[in-house]
């Protein structure tokens, strides 16, 4: 069930607020970001799209609306990224290959812990494109008042 | 004019609370040499790594290092450093109330009892278990297993000077009770109790970071960030392993 998939993801994230020592005010930011970002993963991969892309995805929606939750409260982005991207980083994944490694499964090991290196690297690429993007259109804006 | 020692000393003590606390190494760097140019200095030059901060102001003034030798995330205090500096930069502080205020700010006792640390990793454990499709059956040994993984990392890590034996007893003791509640008959899937309890202390952010790190050009910082998390990558499951192999 999604709802249940959302008020597990919103108390992740929140938690992982309180463990990472977010200010009190942010807590349910927090939670609300990590919900999204879970959602739409979730979402995406049953809708049959591969874990990878649906990771970039939702980790580039999550560091947008963090842009903007920063924008507005006037804080650094982190506070709300951070814990928002917990739900996406593949702890699982990679408990699943050292498993495989201790019984001596070397050939999944391998490919399980290629693929948990593969998903971080989409968490930050998503993070980082945002970022790209947040610059550009800054660039563009500070133009269009130089042109005037 | 402000005293060039004072600047270069706010800078520093700015760069190591920031680096300390879990801020992005490009944004710690970015920090101090916005400080630097509010204060007409437009030549300070900062290099950032994980364990040590090098500042220069300019060409002239000698450089000065700061070591920073351990880091946790406290995203209160990155907060707080931050609004200084925008106060700072627009003007509204001078160097000596900026310099008393960020020492507040490194000392100041965190804003979370351990208690609620530890309630707040409890449920995480038991929440992330059911995202990893595991059954309401596993939330309570997942909870408790992730809770006492908790409490067995904040204490042991006053305890042994090296974080990474810490971890490594941290997640010993939560594949002991893990498979200890299973074979007891509470949880249906053992493997989904492990995942969501071990989520606490799995580096999820030093990955993150450190591949960021990594393709924004900081190459030093992101494979020292990476190499750490590995460390505790290996350490969380080497501990897990030995549990397997008893059990």
């Amino acid at each position: 069930m999604l709802i249940e998939y959302a008020i597990a993801s919103f108390f992740a994230s929140a938690a992982f607020g309180i463990i990472y020592q977010a200010p009190r005010n942010t807590i349910i930011k927090c939670g609300l970001v990590g919900m999204i970002g879970w959602v739409i993963y979730i979402s995406l991969v049953w809708a049959e799209v591969d874990s990878v892309p649906a990771t970039l995805i939702a980790s580039f929606v999550i560091a947008i609306v963090s842009q903007m939750l920063a924008r507005i409260y006037k804080t650094p982005m982190i506070i709300f990224s951070v814990p928002g991207i917990i739900p996406l980083v593949p702890g699982s994944l990679a408990y699943d290959a050292m498993r495989s490694f201790v019984q001596n499964d070397y050939s999944a090991a391998i490919s399980i812990a290629a693929k948990a290196f593969m998903i971080s690297g989409a968490i930050a690429f998503g993070l980082v494109f945002s970022e790209v993007l947040n610059q550009i259109m800054k660039k563009m804006r500070q133009t269009k008042t130089q042109l005037r | 004019m402000e005293r060039t020692e004072d600047l270069i000393e706010l800078c520093l003590l700015m760069g190591k609370i920031m680096q300390q606390n879990g801020a992005e190494t490009y944004r710690v760097e970015d920090t101090m040499t916005r400080i630097a140019q509010s204060f007409g200095r437009d030549e300070a030059q900062s290099y950032v790594t994980p364990t040590g901060i090098l500042f220069t102001i300019s060409p002239g003034a000698p450089a000065k290092l700061v070591r920073v030798s351990a880091r946790e995330t406290n995203l209160e205090k990155v907060k707080l450093a931050n609004n200084v500096s925008r106060k700072i930069t627009n003007g509204d502080m001078s160097t000596h109330v900026a310099y008393k205020e960020l020492r507040k700010i490194e000392t100041s006792p965190t804003d979370y009892t351990m208690l609620m640390q530890i309630i707040a990793a409890t449920l995480a454990s038991g929440f992330f278990t059911l995202m990893f499709q595991g059954s309401w059956y596993d939330f309570l040994p997942a909870c408790i297993a992730g809770g006492l993984g908790f409490i067995a990392l904040m204490n042991f890590i006053r305890l042994f000077e090296i974080k990474f034996v810490a971890e490594f007893v941290a997640s010993l003791l939560i594949g002991f009770t893990a498979f200890s509640l299973f074979l007891l008959g509470i949880g249906k899937e053992v493997d989904k109790v492990v995942v969501g309890s071990i989520m606490p202390l799995v580096p999820g952010l030093l990955i993150t970071n450190a591949v960021r790190d990594l393709m924004a050009g900081h190459l030093i910082s992101g494979l020292a960030k990476g190499a750490e998390a590995f460390l505790t990558a290996f350490a969380i499951g080497a501990g897990i392993a030995v549990m397997f192999a008893l059990f």
